[in-house]
């Protein structure tokens, strides 16, 4: 819905012409039929926010799918999808917009329905405010305590209780209070800072926009009045300085900008900073903007800063000052709330995304498992969806974050599944554990840069990917010679001697081979640090997988060499008798047989083996790793 | 002007999405539409990257009915941010004899609009797109994520989209999936005038008023840009001062009488409007959940 007036014209020629206050992100939340929608109809019907074409449409569908007869259902306004409408239920977060002179509003309008707690939980994560039906007939339900909790626990800090369908039950001052009595006990072990109760009538828009007259008793503001001048503390810049790298701008040799919104805090040139991951310190250059350069920036900006020293900082670092620096742990604990049906396996591996880095993560342990209806805390062996659990995390590597309590972007995060990629988690993180906290990591005296100069040669990752018998392991031992004869310093991976050692545990289903190529990766991202070029030749048939391997090392570190030879041809070469063999049933999951070969979409190099020799493609390789700079002689 | 608090957020707000998307995907490119969106987008996406280039793209999915003008602001507007411009039409559609008068909008629009994208994003080999939408466009849209997963395909599966907290985007794709990513999905249609105005973004001079040919159709102000516009016995073409609140294709886009022909007047103009904007865009006309049915096909 636009900020549209027809009425207020008037009003609003003579407002700013946007309002000045921050704009509210504001959370409505009840059960099933406690009046959110109608309530979110109403208030956008009362303000004329919807336009006249929009109403049409809403008399058409009222007639064919509402539940009022001749009178307008303001409820299938926000009821966007067509399954929703004919399920009559909302069955997912919709976001409605509008502003008066005072304010711009956003609103998650969230489904009451109780499978749906993720998206009570994707909406809160956002929000400033929730507005928390009742149904002034059936006062608090156990879903209400639900949404209050889940709402405290996702950050949200100020609530408005609204009593809703005080029509029925004769606009009784009594029942409000008793109402109001039992919400105090609930929110006593919550963690907001306001509540306000206000009791209307959505259907009849009593207390929405305007105060009512059926309500004398009432002497606090409408709900619309109480939306327009309630407080939320924005961070002014007084909280600790955060700044997650998003994205490193490389566009030439001289020019390196570190780029990403400041999530607390404020930046400003001369700044001493610390990037919190690798402890490396520098100053603040330049804050460079379009427009011309910034002398200071704050939350919530997007910026773009460049260092006086040379120092690095990657995706998923956080920027901060040196007196105020953020946990750096891999380990820590934190609420999750389970998304995914299928059910949390403690020890698997999931993919974390947290301040923009991705990498694996395993929940070690449970520590109880949280009813949200009673606030009860229990044992569990496993989380299912919509479950909320107090876990302890572990990660591959130590992150920078800090807790949610404190800063509700850095202490955040997500858990991936691998096989599906569904969002399988939303992770809230207390606290690290192994007292971390003040053990920051050292500056390395010795870096990769160091290691890889005394070898005169760019560390970095050969990837042989191709069908079984394409040639990949002949064709990588003979760039390694090559290589070696010019002075460089390798290391071979391949499927046989890895296999044999250190992945001895692991056969070839589809997570034996996704969690094989993980160790490869692992093992080939340590001998990058130690400056060598690390030639990998595994089939590795899964896209997400190499990309995976991808994102371990630098932007040039990883070269995808695809050895492409057609399934026909490495039938027919056959070399190990494997085809034949996988043919015969004698092996099962193998590639190009009974499960899939995913080609490389943009591998760095796509070399044809069919009719040429592996002589002449070594060559090629090595031309290629020449023409990059990548032997200094 | 310095932005308010409110338009200064959501500036930071895309600016954000548009470098994460450039950091989780190895080829994005943005659809650019020639409309205000597409101009807003634009101007954002060379904040987000400057000093560097917007390290993506631009695709335009041509029809071959867009207005005159909007075709040469295209080129102008490519030329001018020296960007790569991708012009793809579905040229089987056209050999078939597919237009706006000889088909339904639906047909139509599934040929050369859905068919001619999804042509252009395999083509390319693109994992990734950026577009214009706003949710505050339509109902079915209140609900689309700001990354939204689309299937090899490019179905959009309202039921299996992914739950998206904070800010923070999964981006894992399946192979030959694909993502659209909107990172305008928070502004409203004021939001985008404000800001063009407070940045002075140059904007197809379509959407400021000016006498202009036009038709009365279907209670819609067509205007008649070039000679393959068939008229109808009755049809008179008259000059009227009008301007329009979204760009499409001309056949399929009416125009609003207007005075407007500055961005404030715009502003105050629209402040008062008693339609949505896309009552100007024939093709929503059909049913009110057309929009999720074409979606699911694998519009925009
Ligand atoms: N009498 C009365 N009925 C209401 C009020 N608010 C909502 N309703 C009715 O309660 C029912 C459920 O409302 P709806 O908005 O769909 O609830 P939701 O499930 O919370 O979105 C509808 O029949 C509404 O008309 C109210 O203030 N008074």
């Amino acid at each position: 819905m636009t900020a549209l007036f027809n009425a207020d014209a008037e009003i609003l020629s003579k407002a700013q012409p946007s309002p000045l206050r921050p704009t509210l992100r504001v959370l409505t939340c009840g059960s099933v039929d406690d009046g959110k929608s109608t309530l979110v109809g109403r208030l956008l019907y009362e303000r004329q926010l919807i336009f006249d074409d929009q109403l049409a449409a809403l008399r058409t569908d009222s007639l064919r799918h509402g539940t009022l007869g001749e009178e307008i259902d303001f409820a299938l306004l926000v009821d966007g999808l067509e399954a929703e409408r004919e399920q009559g239920i909302t069955i997912d977060v919709a976001y409605r917009y509008f502003s008066t002179p005072a304010r711009s509003f956003i609103l998650a309008d969230s489904p009451g329905h109780e499978q749906y707690t993720r998206n009570m939980a994707t909406g809160a994560s956002n929000a400033d405010l929730a507005i928390l039906l009742v149904d002034a007939r059936k006062g608090l339900l156990t879903q209400t305590r639900r949404h209050a909790t889940i709402a405290s626990l996702l950050g949200v800090r100020h609530i408005v209780l609204a009593v809703n369908k005080m029509d029925l039950v004769d606009y009784d001052q009594a029942v409000f209070e008793r109402i109001v009595g039992d919400f105090e006990s609930v929110a006593a072990s919550l963690a907001f800072r306001s509540v306000e109760a206000i009791p209307i009538s959505a259907r009849h828009g009593d207390n929405v926009v305007a105060d009512s007259a059926t309500m004398p008793w009432h002497d606090g503001p409408c709900l619309l009045t109480y939306l327009e001048n309630v407080d939320i503390e924005t961070d002014g810049g007084d909280a600790p300085l955060r700044l997650p790298v998003q994205w490193v701008n490389r566009r030439s040799d001289a020019f390196r900008g570190f780029a990403g919104a400041i999530a607390s805090g404020r930046l400003q040139v001369g700044d001493e900073i610390v990037a919190a991951a690798s402890g490396r310190k520098t100053k603040i250059a330049r804050i460079v903007a379009m427009g011309g350069d910034l002398v200071s920036a704050t939350a919530p900006d997007s910026v773009m800063v460049t260092f006086a020293d040379e120092i690095d900082a990657s995706r998923g670092d956080i920027l901060c000052h040196p007196t105020t620096r953020p946990n750096v742990a891999d380990q820590f604990a934190a609420h999750l709330i389970w998304m995914s049906d299928d059910s949390l396996m403690p020890g698997r591996s999931y993919l974390m995304k947290i301040n923009g880095r991705s990498l694996a993560a395993s929940v070690t342990e449970i520590k109880h498992k949280l009813d949200v209806d009673t606030g009860a805390k229990s044992a569990a062996k496993t989380l299912s969806l919509n479950e909320i659990g107090f876990c302890n995390v572990a990660t591959a590597a130590p992150v920078a974050f800090d807790s949610y309590d404190e800063n509700r972007t850095t202490g955040a995060f997500i858990l991936i599944d691998r096989f599906s990629n569904a969002t399988a988690a939303a992770g809230i993180i207390a606290f690290p554990l192994r007292r971390a906290t003040n053990i920051h990591l050292q500056e390395q005296s010795v870096s990769k840069a160091t290691r890889a100069r005394l070898k005169h040669q760019t560390p970095a990752i050969l990837w042989f990917t191709g069908l079984s018998g394409a040639g990949k392991s002949t064709i990588a031992n003979l760039v390694e010679s090559k290589l070696v004869e010019r002075h460089a310093h390798t290391l071979m991976l391949d499927g046989d001697n890895v296999r044999h050692g250190l992945n001895k545990d692991l056969g070839f289903t589809e997570a034996d081979r996704v969690e094989n190529i993980r160790r490869v990766g692992e093992v080939a991202k340590l001998m990058v640090d130690a400056g060598l070029i690390v030639l990998c030749a595994f089939i590795s048939p899964f896209r997400a997988e190499r990309r995976m391997v991808r994102s371990l090392v630098g932007e040039h570190e990883f070269i995808e060499i695809f050895i492409d030879a057609p399934l026909d041809v490495c039938k027919e070469r056959d070399p190990k008798g494997l085809y034949k063999r996988a043919l015969a049933g004698e092996i099962k999951n193998f590639t190009g047989v009974d499960q899939p070969y995913e080609a490389p979409e943009f591998p760095e190099l796509r070399l044809g083996s069919a009719d040429r020799s592996a002589e002449a493609i070594a060559d090629q390789i090595v031309a290629y790793l020449e023409a990059n700079g990548m032997l200094i002689v | 002007m310095p932005l308010t608090p409110h338009l200064r957020r959501l500036e930071a707000e895309a600016i954000f999405i548009l470098r994460e998307a450039a950091a989780e995907f190895r080829r994005p490119v943005m659809l650019y539409s020639i409309g205000k969106d597409s101009s807003v987008m634009l101007h954002l996406a060379l904040k987000a990257f400057y000093p560097a280039k917007p390290p993506f793209p631009l695709l335009h999915v041509d029809t071959t009915w867009k207005f005159r003008e909007m075709i040469a602001f295209r080129d102008q507007t490519a030329a001018r941010v020296e960007m790569d411009l991708i012009v793809h039409t579905n040229e089987d559609g056209l050999k078939r004899g597919v237009s706006p008068f000889t088909c339904s909008s639906s047909a139509y629009t599934q040929a050369m609009k859905t068919e001619a994208l999804r042509q252009a994003l395999n083509e390319g080999g693109f994992d990734a797109a950026f577009g214009g939408a706003r949710r505050d466009e339509e109902k079915s849209r209140a609900k689309e994520r700001i990354f939204s997963h689309r299937t090899a395909s490019h179905g959009w599966d309202p039921k299996s989209q992914r739950p998206e907290l904070w800010r923070i985007f999964n981006a894992r794709l399946g192979a030959g999936e694909t993502m659209r990513i909107f990172p305008l999905s928070n502004w409203t249609e004021t939001d985008v005038w404000d800001y063009i105005a407070a940045e002075n973004i140059p904007v197809v001079p379509l959407y400021l008023a000016k006498e202009r040919p036009i038709v009365r159709r279907n209670g819609a102000y067509i205007m008649v840009d070039d000679e393959r516009f068939p008229l109808a016995p009755d049809e008179v073409v008259e000059s009227r001062r009008v301007r329009f609140r979204t760009l499409g294709c001309y056949p399929l886009t009416g125009a609003i009488e207007s005075e407007a022909d500055t961005f404030e007047a715009i502003i105050a103009e629209m402040r008062c409007a008693s339609t949505s904007e896309r009552q100007g865009r024939l093709i929503d006309f059909d049913e009110s959940a057309s929009m999720e049915r074409k979606k699911r096909e694998g519009y925009f």
